[in-house]
């Protein structure tokens, strides 16, 4: 049987993720429905993660599925020294789908190897986190009415920062042009600079975060400076409050621009940026459950014309 | 330097001489009973120098060629049976390599799950990690 888990999106074609942008859609228009009924979803946190757990679970129920699982690892058998593959067998006899966060790279990627049902990933370290990057393209779809050729400028923790690397691979094939804009210390690695050459994406880098920098972005994503990241806690303070988004800074920008941020923020976006109409992270996390429901049909089997389809629509 | 030909087994050839003795201890030439001449600083056209290990009736498995190969991917490996050479070539890096080498990332799976290694040959220089996706250099490399 085709192992339809979801490990990463980073390789996926333009026609599979409008597939599910689409499908993302057709939830947004009808998110209560008994498509999964007696499907059971399996949620295991082998790492805490409060918000992407409550997504998952709130599309598996909003689906009429059934959800087990464990948000901390302590109360499970890996604390006993399980292996992660001893897990995911038993847990496989139970469910239909796995969703799973887990701290070590490449654990989401195995566990959909010692398995027949499929595996979705929520999150392998600092590794990859594809329904975070769904939701962003979902977010930016929304918002832009296309992926192609925008001005997506990333600003603050480029190094560290999971999602801007997968986003920035994601969005390889739709013409975009990124900003990055970061203190030294946590520019955009090497790597990733080496993929936009190497896939012919344009990038322009800064380190000034003004109004006027930031004057043509159509998609302004920002992140979170974190004190912990910095070896050096002077040039920590000196760039703290450099990379702080305030209400004042939105001026100059384009109508169409929307702030996102995977959230949660500390200090980053200022409140009073929240009643801006360009504010965006709050719709974005909400535009996450139905990418995650669109992701977990996909992975049972479901197609975009069974959700069109679909007659268990509860209204 | 004159020594006896072999009868049956392999000859490994053009080791750079400072890979040498890593090769045999690779090998674990010392566990081996039947007669085993490693030789080092020989002239070679190639190389200047070269380093040299033949082993009577020993015939290396695909696994453990791959195992040279990360070590010394340029080496020659030629298999004697009955003084006739059966089989010579270059040894070189294979597109995949299983369970040969160890992730240099600590928080890679494959460091903390009884499981395989799998990494892939990106350039002659070059190993990425199936699982954590980290790009390992050749000279780095640490094996399982």
């Amino acid at each position: 049987m085709e192992n339809r888990s979801i490990v990463s999106i980073a390789d996926y074609r333009k026609d599979k993720i409008q597939y599910l942008l689409d499908m993302a859609r057709e939830f947004e228009t009808h998110p209560n429905r008994e498509l999964l009924k007696g499907k059971v979803v399996a949620t295991l946190f082998f790492e805490p993660s409060t918000r992407t757990r409550l997504s998952f679970e709130t599309a598996a129920n909003r689906l009429g599925a059934k959800v087990i699982g464990f948000s901390d690892p302590k109360a499970t058998s890996s604390s006993k020294g399980e292996t992660l593959k001893d897990t995911i067998k038993m847990v496989s006899s139970y469910a239909d789908v796995i969703v799973m966060r887990h701290k070590l790279e490449g654990a989401a990627l195995y566990a959909s190897e010692v398995t027949n049902i499929p595996i979705i990933n929520a999150g392998d370290g600092s590794n990859l986190h594809p329904s975070q990057t769904m939701l962003d393209l979902y977010s930016i779809y929304k918002t832009q009415g296309t992926l192609e050729n925008l001005n997506i400028y990333m600003v603050g923790d480029l190094k560290y920062g999971r999602t801007v690397h997968s986003l920035l691979m994601s969005m390889r094939t739709y013409n975009p042009t990124f900003h990055f804009i970061a203190p030294k210390e946590l520019e955009m690695p090497e790597e990733y600079k080496l993929y936009c050459k190497q896939n012919g994406i344009k990038y322009i880098e800064q380190q000034d975060f003004t109004e006027e920098t930031i004057a043509d972005a159509d998609i302004l994503y920002m992140t979170r400076v974190q004190r912990e990241r910095f070896t050096d806690l002077m040039e920590y303070e000196r760039v703290k409050d450099a990379y702080v988004l305030k209400a004042n800074m939105l001026g100059k920008c384009k109508e169409n621009m929307k702030i996102l941020h995977p959230l949660p923020r500390v200090n980053e976006i200022e409140y009073d940026v929240d009643d801006s109409k360009h504010a965006y992270y709050f719709e974005q996390a909400q535009n996450g459950l139905y990418a995650r429901e669109a992701l977990i049909c996909d992975v049972l089997g479901i197609t975009l014309d069974e959700v069109r389809n679909d007659r268990t629509i509860i209204k | 330097m004159m020594v006896a030909a072999l009868e049956s087994g392999s000859v490994i050839d053009h080791i750079p001489t400072d890979k040498l003795f890593t090769i045999a201890q690779l090998l674990e030439l010392e566990n081996f009973k039947e007669e085993v001449v490693i030789a080092n600083n020989l002239d070679s056209q190639i190389m200047t120098r070269k380093g040299l290990i033949k082993i009577a009736g020993k015939f290396f498995s695909e696994a453990e060629i791959n195992k040279l190969a990360v070590v010394c991917p340029n080496i020659r490996l030629t298999v004697i049976k009955d003084y006739q050479v059966v089989e010579k070539r270059q040894v070189t890096l294979p597109d995949t390599l299983t369970n040969i080498v160890k992730c240099a990332n600590p928080v890679c799976i494959t460091n903390n799950e009884p499981m395989k290694t799998v990494f892939y040959r990106m350039d002659t220089q070059t190993l990425k990690c199936r699982y954590c996706g980290k790009e390992q250099k050749l000279k780095d490399i640490k094996l399982k």
